[in-house]
């Protein structure tokens, strides 16, 4: 029988590694993924207490999440290719007409 | 039962499975030569064997002695990955779809299945998400303009016609009340098939079905004229091969996958009235189904050597303004059904 | 060890080596492909779980939508157009000071409180009370999800297109 705590360290490595790539990495898709990493880490504790608790309203937050990524992945992605569009680059440090 | 039978019972029927797959696919690579020669007032293959039926033989060997080249500019193991992912995809959508009742043999309770599982219909949406990746990561890694092309056109094809077939399913689903194929079939006993009693579901699947499989009229990821090959452009020898066998695999897939959902999988109507043993009324049960899918597989030929291509915009017309609408239509009528009938 | 912790070890293997690869590596189509193995290996963990429906749905929207755009966007920025992209690592110090602090707090609280251990019961299938939850309590949540994908639809489809 698998410990609940192996699921949960999984998941805190997953999270803790979506953490370095977001903090880290400076192409936006590659940020994006790392974002989706975390999203999932997220999602896994969801559904491993779902099923040591016998309960499977967690689980359903996890679909909840997954229609919100859904809809995150879509608007991210053309904000992505717009910038792109205009500035020929996704380099998140390059992309600063915002910037005083 | 124990675990042992399980396991050899469940490889058997693997075994044969797999076996009349690969079979049916070779031999519909033939079919397809010898329609089309028809349909064109040719003679067709006629060189290898008796009618040219080993011609299928022929081609695999001479598939298997050519060079594998591998382009400078590809990826190397995402291109070799591509086919096997396309290859794994078509094989194991099989695994859920029910030829027939369950029978006893040797006094053994066997579900002609290979997996009843709970999930069937979900596990097939799956994997065909799946089987895009073999086509995108084939365009991509070829490092070839044609092959890019092939793969965008293809996996936007797929994804976009995706959402009409999981509509159309819907409503089947909707209808039998479980997501198992077997239950699916079951529910359609009599002439209570999903074809009649939904047709525009029907129709909206059948399409979606043909755009998924890459077939004509939707066979823009290829499309020879424009795209020299599309997605495979820069494959050869037995991995073009992987992707040839994929191709005709998923096109039985689609059969019957149309025949457990909408035409009554291994069902004849009325046949229990007949008063027939029961081993007769299997034999019968299994010879329709296999019948139902010459009949659907030799319709979609017939379609590819019939109708011209679309072009890319009227694709994607098609699918987002007419048949997404026409599958929401349908699963509203389902729903407006049930409530009568209940 | 049984089959079911092998199964486990190795899903969760595949798991953290992917989602290495998939912050560390430079191609950017390795690590899309990287995350695929990852998205490949949680779906696999929640039908060890016992969540058959989440895994399935893990696998058609996550691989089959998801991940589909982030290729696309791969593609359609990366290749085509030739133009180089950066994809260095910078800010080392900041950054690693910042993580180590949160893996820190994150292993204190796993190990620092005693979890509720009991045996998994694996379920007949989820689906059933799932709908029902879905369609009862959480009807109001589930028009809402409705509406932010619809929102998200037209949007994404506004901004690409120029």
């Amino acid at each position: 029988m698998i410990p609940i705590e192996h699921y949960l360290f999984l998941s805190s490595f997953m999270f803790v590694t979506g953490v370095v790539g977001v903090i880290t990495r400076r192409n936006a898709i590659v940020v994006f993924m790392s974002i989706e990493l975390m999203l999932n880490s997220a999602n896994l504790v969801f559904v491993t207490f779902s099923s040591y608790l016998g309960n499977v309203t967690g689980q359903l937050v996890v679909f909840f999440v997954m229609a919100v990524a859904a809809a995150e992945a879509a608007v991210g992605l053309a904000i992505i290719i717009a910038i792109f569009r205009n500035k020929l680059t996704v380099n998140l440090d390059e992309i600063n007409i915002l910037k005083w | 039962m124990e675990i042992l039978q399980i396991a050899v019972i469940t490889l058997v029927k693997i075994l044969i499975v797999v076996t009349l797959m690969l079979l049916t696919v070779s031999y519909l690579v033939y079919f397809e030569r010898k329609i089309s020669a028809w349909a064109q007032n040719r003679v067709g293959p006629n060189r290898v064997g008796p009618a040219g039926l080993l011609q299928p033989f022929a081609d695999v060997f001479k598939l298997l002695l050519k060079e594998d080249i591998v382009p400078f500019a590809a990826t190397k193991s995402i291109h070799t990955l591509a086919p096997m992912l396309a290859l794994f995809v078509a094989f194991t959508t099989y695994a859920v779809i029910p030829i027939g009742p369950s029978v006893e043999i040797f006094g053994y309770k066997v579900d002609l299945v290979v997996a009843d599982v709970n999930m069937g219909i979900l596990y097939i949406l799956a994997l065909t998400s799946v089987g895009v990746y073999a086509i995108t990561f084939s365009g991509w890694s070829s490092g070839s303009k044609y092959s890019l092309l092939g793969g965008v056109r293809s996996s936007a094809q797929m994804i976009s016609y995706e959402i009409s077939m999981g509509f159309s399913i819907a409503g089947v689903l909707l209808f039998a009340e479980s997501l198992r194929p077997v239950a699916i079939v079951n529910a359609q006993s009599g002439l209570m098939w999903n074809a009649f009693v939904q047709p525009i579901g029907f129709i909206t699947f059948v399409v979606a079905a043909f755009a998924e499989t890459n077939r004509l009229p939707f066979d823009l990821p290829e499309a020879e004229p424009e795209l020299v090959g599309g997605y495979h452009t820069e494959y050869s020898s037995m991995k073009f091969a992987g992707f040839f066998l994929a191709e005709y695999a998923n096109m039985i897939i689609a059969s019957a996958m149309i025949i457990t959902l909408y035409l009554g999988g291994w069902q004849v109507p009325y046949i229990e009235k007949l008063g027939l043993p029961d081993y007769a009324v299997v034999l019968i049960q299994v010879t329709a189904f296999f019948v139902k899918m010459g009949v659907l597989l030799f319709f979609i030929i017939w379609v590819r050597w019939s109708l011209p291509r679309f072009r890319y915009d009227q694709l994607m017309d098609l699918g987002w303004k007419v048949m997404f609408p026409l599958s929401l239509l349908n699963l509203i009528w389902v729903a407006i059904l049930i409530m009568i009938m209940n | 060890m049984n089959l079911y912790d092998i199964i486990f070890y190795l899903f969760a293997i595949i798991t953290i080596v992917s989602a290495t690869f998939v912050v560390f590596t430079k191609n950017i189509v390795y690590a899309a492909y990287n995350l695929l193995l990852t998205l490949f290996g949680i779906a696999g963990l929640y039908v060890l779980l016992g969540a058959d429906f989440i895994g399935i749905v893990q696998l058609i929207i996550y691989v089959g939508g998801i991940l589909i755009l982030i290729l696309f966007g791969v593609m359609l920025t990366n290749k085509i157009t030739d133009v180089p992209i950066k994809s260095g690592v910078l800010q080392v110090i900041p950054a690693s000071i910042g993580v180590g602090m949160l893996a820190g707090i994150l292993i204190l609280i796993v190990t620092n409180i005693s979890w509720r251990n009991m045996e998994l019961t694996v379920p007949e299938s989820t689906i059933g009370s799932l709908g029902m939850l879905l369609m009862n309590e959480y009807i109001l949540i589930f028009e809402l999800l409705g509406m932010l994908l619809l929102i998200a639809l037209i949007g994404a489809a506004n901004i690409a297109r120029k």
